[in-house]
């Protein structure tokens, strides 16, 4: 089976100013697929150039076999997008937003009334039906705009940053509802700045920084690749930290000093602690967990992913 | 422009407009009840009698109906391509929903004139109403005068929107309504000819869409004749909505598939 989205040397510009600079990558069919890297990475940028409503400046891209450029309305016939903003009406009910959303597509009302039923109560909404809305909270909102992405039942849905500004419980319920999609076999891009939610949800995922693709795999493969298999987290009182560097890093294979911790990575945490305590150092705190994305991310860049 | 599309996006804007189209219909009945009645009666009787003969040979309510009725076409047209424009492009961002979907911008840019035509049209048909109540012209010719108004709407909708999509922050959008679209309701002949004005402004009011839609409209109800060839108008003012409609595409494009 081809490649659902198959992207060559992809590029954007505005102007003197480059989004996104000579990207390759692939997306098959029942994939859930992430794009993890800070804000300005270029993550948006690719994924309007994906839903066809921003030309591309340079490179090949095909998108269901189907050209973005000069086949940009068949194209989005068949995509769900989840904007970063939500961009529902919000002087209109839930259920007039699908409705209204579903005819966009040219659907017959029956089908969409059938269908509405269906998503509101697929992202637990079915009580909300007729609330404006203005009403609903935010979490709520993302919920609907996800219903209404799927509206036209696409075979591909685009979920840009879904998460961003939820609460942590609005944001569980969120990926419960889009792990049930991966289920059913739907494929998805995601793109997000927190790891956590690229583990939960991607299958396999690039990382991007400054507009260019900086590792790809699985989020297992790409920790295994880049990070040790645990870390402790030493936190010092300020700074202590910068006093105490040098000893922290013999004490593991590999060191990140941040602003306020100290992250030491490490095959063997227990043994780490012990060494920290031997030397009589003191942290304020100290914490062993397994490595994540996160430090996949700092390893590659130097940076943290949310600042 | 008129893709079956855009028949949705139409479809979309009546849906938004029925939650509140009680009180716009109410506001574009009594607009023209107050209007005719305070300066069509009342500044008419006073005009009629210190002018033997009326404007024209007619008298000033008469005067005053069908020019009355292009001017609010003028300003239903004008109303629909500024502040939900803005919010389309730029606040709730559904211009960005819709384009996300088959909906393209020729479609999205044509759905949004046929829908400002239809309101245009809507406001025009009470007005019209009104003017026969009034019994300033007999049903046939106040609906006939609806032509050269719901031109000069859409000339306004299309030349707002495509000034509108151009602006970053709203704040030109009153200055707009204060220093264009107010004195193009004074001036360009609703309320009086333009031979009244300084010579110099003559000009000006001749290049306005209203003067020319009054004009137009007048002739139909009145029977006056215009000082510009009727076609001459209709292509000017169709023109106006033409140009305005292909400047809304440029920063449309340019603003919402960067």
């Amino acid at each position: 089976m081809p490649p659902l989205i198959q992207a060559t040397g992809l590029t954007k510009r505005f102007g003197a100013f480059t989004a996104v600079d000579a990207i390759d990558f692939t997306v098959n069919a029942g994939e859930s697929f992430g794009f993890l890297g800070p804000n300005g990475a270029g993550k948006t940028s690719t994924m309007r150039m994906i839903g066809a409503v921003s030309p591309i400046t340079e490179g090949l891209l095909t998108v269901l076999g189907l050209d973005p450029g000069r086949q940009g309305p068949q194209l989005r016939s068949r995509l769900g997008v989840v904007p970063q903003e939500d961009n529902l009406d919000e002087e209109l009910t839930v259920y007039d937003n699908l409705m209204m959303y579903g005819r966009y597509f040219d659907l017959p009302r029956s089908l969409i009334r059938e269908r509405i039923d269906e998503l509101l109560d697929f992202v637990q909404l079915s009580e909300k039906r007729k609330s404006k809305v203005d009403a609903l909270s935010g979490g709520m909102k993302r919920r609907l705009t996800i219903a209404r992405g799927l509206i036209n039942e696409p075979d591909l849905l685009i979920l840009d940053e879904p998460t961003t500004g939820l609460d942590p419980q609005a944001r569980h319920v969120l990926w419960d509802r889009l792990y049930r999609l991966k289920q059913q076999g739907v494929t998805l891009i995601i793109t997000t700045h927190y790891m956590d939610e690229a583990e939960q949800l991607c299958d396999r995922l690039v990382v991007m920084d400054k507009a260019k693709i900086v590792a790809e795999g699985s989020p297992r493969e790409l920790i295994e690749r880049y990070a040790p298999r645990e870390v402790v987290e030493v936190r010092f009182p300020p700074g202590v930290l910068d006093t105490v560097a040098d000893r922290l890093a013999g004490f593991a294979s590999r060191a990140e000093i941040l602003a306020d911790r100290a992250l030491l990575y490490t095959n063997d945490a227990d043994a780490t602690i012990r060494s920290v305590a031997d030397a009589g150092l003191e942290p304020e705190t100290l914490l062993a967990r397994r490595a994540t994305l996160e430090d996949v991310f700092l390893r590659l860049t130097g940076r943290t992913l949310v600042d | 422009m008129a893709t079956p599309l855009s028949l949705r996006v139409v479809e979309a804007e009546a849906r938004v407009y029925r939650r509140t189209w009680r009180g716009s219909v109410i506001s574009s009945f009594l607009n023209p009840v107050l209007y005719l009645l305070a300066m069509g009666m009342g500044l008419g009787a006073l005009v009629d009698t210190n002018l033997p003969g009326g404007i024209d040979g007619i008298s000033y309510l008469t005067f005053l109906a069908p020019g009355l009725l292009v001017a609010t076409a003028m300003q239903t047209g004008a109303g629909e391509g500024a502040w939900k424009v803005m919010a389309g492009i730029k606040w709730a961002k559904t211009y960005h929903a819709k384009l996300a979907t088959p909906i393209g911008i020729p479609s999205l840019v044509g759905g949004h004139m046929l829908w400002s035509g239809a309101r245009v049209l809507m406001v025009s048909v009470v007005f019209a109403a009104v003017m026969t109540a009034f019994r300033v012209a007999p049903v046939l010719e106040s609906l006939l005068a609806i032509g050269p108004a719901v031109l000069v709407g859409l000339a306004m909708a299309a030349a707002t929107t495509a000034f509108t999509a151009r602006l970053e922050e709203p704040t030109g959008l009153p200055l707009y309504f204060r220093f264009v679209v107010i004195p193009m309701f004074l001036f360009s002949g609703v309320f009086f000819p333009i031979s009244q004005l300084p010579g110099w402004l003559q000009p000006v009011a001749l290049f306005t869409p209203v003067y020319h839609g009054v004009e137009l409209s007048r002739a139909i109800v009145v029977g006056t004749t215009p000082a510009v060839t009727w076609w001459v108008s209709v292509l000017y003012l169709a023109s106006w909505a033409a140009v305005g409609t292909l400047l809304t595409v440029v920063p449309f494009r340019k603003r919402l598939t960067p």
